[in-house]
């Protein structure tokens, strides 16, 4: 608790304080490459015959997903806060990738948290932490996945409290992270917003973004959030099935989804009748986790945000899809919700506009596509 | 309940700190995992500790995700897990516990949700008349804690805060006034599991908890040998010991003889010098 208090009174410093906005700003630009472009995706557009697809490009932020924004943001507040060195948790490795990323930039010690299962999964990702000089911690409790991870990292924390700052990767556990890590990646909607409106001269009829802590999915829809016109879906992970009760579809099962605490939120939570925090399953590493962002909650509750979900092999079906209409190979996670985006532009109309944040590029999860492929007969 | 009269569990608590404290004794709080390594030989253990002479004792309820734990008890309620040791069936073992005659203070240690999803309210309720006397919930800091504090303010049960040593000034006022049975003081920044030593800055921590508090002090978290608990007991009014008692019975062949040699052990060190 005072390790949450100190980091809020920082973190409402540095908002106010124009020479650390000046400093990201510098960094997001010359270092990530923002802006991300805003792609037409024509192709798949008339495969679809409906509704306009745009893609917010995150995939092409350095480093290869939405993660950096808020990874950058957090290290930089850390170093402003005397902290030497930084820990985070990683489920698909991209936030990972993303905090070791940020943390060789500005000469921070890193450490990273990781389910086993995940490692096995995401082995790309692991080279890429090493590489970038972070120790990647593996974490054989639990599910030995994202949850695991977190857990690992807030007993870390706790007992380095002194010198390390916690670098949550999504916009979920104890405030301020929900607020914070919204604010960092709040980016990838104020962009989108100005560029769909310069390129297509009016806002989107629908926002579509996967959701597992939800990170990339709140950072889009908080632009949008004030104009009642523009639709807002998340994607949660329908893994293997509703039905099969193996998923991390918070808001898609009554059974196992309900309200209750999970690392400090409350919030959705898939669970068992006792309380005991359920196993998940996705495709994605980065969507398997049981609770989801309180701020999702509470806009699934206002009627604000619309949430649903893509199983495995809808995901699968639009990765292989947008690779071969568009050229672009994207991370499973928004996988998730370029399959949402497939489902719906066919029953809209073609001056309608359905944007997709595009999280994450795929390149880490060839393995996993390979494998899966290959249980169907193989790439074709 | 054995006792005749039914006497409320804060009362009960404070009791059995005053009979320590004249006795010239710092009060033993051992900890124990419901349901390690199966329900029938933790209630052996359970019952073995409270003769060899523990003045309160803690009982774990198990829990998925244990944020506060080290590997010791993380592992101790991941079996007592696999043997579908829930909250309705930790609170029957409590009550086994009572039906056998352990009389001391009993503390139900366990994390929020499974209590959430148990129902507040009849958790406490259940709990209360089954023998608990009061309740540790390590991930719910008092400023989220209304609905447990009016529960346990209506069956007049003891809600334990714990006090990290990284508190402010501010912070240690407020969960020094909001704890109710005593304080527990978390000796180290970490989480649970035995230490080779204790931290140089106990003492002073203690210091400023006592200025503040208006319970009894109870110190836990790396306290492992019978040393330390001397050390420890100097300083507070209470000494818990969880998971090097886990460990001391953990592969025993006879589990309440093992905890029955540990618990004595930190007894006879907790005895002050006159």
């Amino acid at each position: 608790m005072p390790a949450l208090a100190e980091l809020e009174a920082a973190y409402a410093a540095m908002r106010a304080d124009a020479a650390f906005q000046a400093a990201l700003d510098d960094l997001m630009r010359t270092y990530v490459g923002r802006p991300t472009p805003l792609t037409h995706a024509r192709r798949l557009t008339a495969r679809l015959g409906g509704a306009q697809i745009y893609l917010k490009r995150e995939d092409l932020a350095h480093s290869g997903a939405h993660k950096i924004n808020n990874a950058l943001g957090q290290a930089l507040l850390a170093q402003h806060m005397g902290k030497r060195r930084v820990i985070a948790e990683t489920g698909a490795g991209q936030h990972g990738v993303a905090t070791a990323t940020a943390a060789a930039l500005l000469g921070l010690e890193c450490v990273v948290y990781m389910g086993t299962v995940d490692i096995a999964r995401q082995a790309p990702n692991v080279l890429r932490m090493k590489l970038l000089g972070a120790e990647v911690r593996p974490v054989d409790s639990g599910s030995r996945t994202l949850k695991d991870a977190i857990n690992e990292a807030i007993r870390d924390w706790v007992t380095h409290v002194d010198t390390t700052h916690y670098l949550l990767g999504s916009a979920l556990g104890p405030h301020p992270y929900p607020t914070m890590v919204r604010d960092f990646q709040s980016v990838i909607g104020e962009e989108a917003r100005a560029q769909i409106t310069a390129q297509a001269g009016r806002l989107p009829d629908m926002c579509v973004a996967c959701v597992g802590g939800g990170s990339n999915a709140i950072g889009l829809f908080h632009a949008f959030r004030e104009y009642p016109g523009v639709r807002l879906v998340g994607v949660e992970a329908g893994g293997a099935g509703i039905a099969s009760g193996r998923h991390a579809a918070r808001f898609a099962d009554p059974r196992l989804g309900r309200p209750g605490v999970l690392h400090g939120t409350y919030t959705y939570v898939l669970q068992d009748p006792d309380g005991q925090i359920a196993l998940t399953h996705s495709i994605s590493a980065g969507l398997d986790y049981a609770a989801v962002g309180p701020e999702h909650a509470y806009l699934r509750e206002t009627g604000r945000a619309e949430y649903t979900h893509a199983d495995d092999a809808q995901a699968l079906e639009a990765f292989q899809l947008l690779a071969r209409t568009e050229g672009i190979l994207p991370a499973l996670e928004s996988a998730h919700a370029v399959a949402e985006a497939v489902r719906r532009a066919p029953i809209l109309d073609p001056n309608q506009i359905v944007l997709v944040n595009l999280s994450g590029r795929g390149d880490k999860d060839l393995e996993t596509v390979t494998q899966a492929l290959n249980m169907q007969g193989g790439v074709q | 309940m054995s006792t005749a009269v039914k006497i409320d569990g804060l009362e009960h608590i404070a009791a059995a700190f005053r009979a320590a404290g004249d006795a010239g004794r710092t009060a033993l709080m051992p900890y124990f995992t419901l349901g390690y390594p199966d329900p029938e030989t933790s209630l052996d253990v359970i019952e073995a500790v409270a003769h060899a002479g523990a003045d309160l004792i803690e009982l774990g309820v198990p829990f998925s995700d244990p944020l506060a734990d080290g590997p010791t008890i993380q592992r101790s309620t991941q079996v007592a897990l696999e043997q579908g040791v829930n909250v309705a069936r930790c609170l029957a073992l409590t009550g086994e516990l009572r039906a056998r005659g352990v009389a001391q203070p009993l503390l139900l240690m366990g994390y929020y949700n499974p209590i959430l999803a148990y129902g507040v309210e009849r958790f406490v309720e259940e709990a209360t008349q089954a023998g608990a006397d009061g309740f540790i919930v390590p991930d719910l800091p008092p400023e989220e804690a209304d609905a447990l504090d009016a529960a346990c303010t209506a069956q007049g049960s003891a809600l334990v805060y714990l006090l990290a040593p990284t508190s402010t000034p501010a912070r240690i006022a407020l969960v020094a006034g909001r704890t109710r049975g005593f304080l527990y003081l978390v000796s180290l920044a970490g989480v649970t599991g035995a230490r080779g030593q204790l931290p140089p800055d106990l003492a002073a921590f203690v210091a400023r908890a006592r200025a503040a508090a208006h319970t009894p002090l109870a110190v836990g978290f790396g306290i492992s040998t019978p040393a330390q608990a001397r050390a420890v007991g100097a300083l507070a009014d209470g000494v818990i010991v969880g998971s090097a008692l886990v460990d001391a019975v953990t592969g025993a062949d006879d589990p309440p003889g093992a905890a029955a040699d540990f618990v004595a052990g930190l007894w006879r060190a907790l005895e002050r010098p006159a």
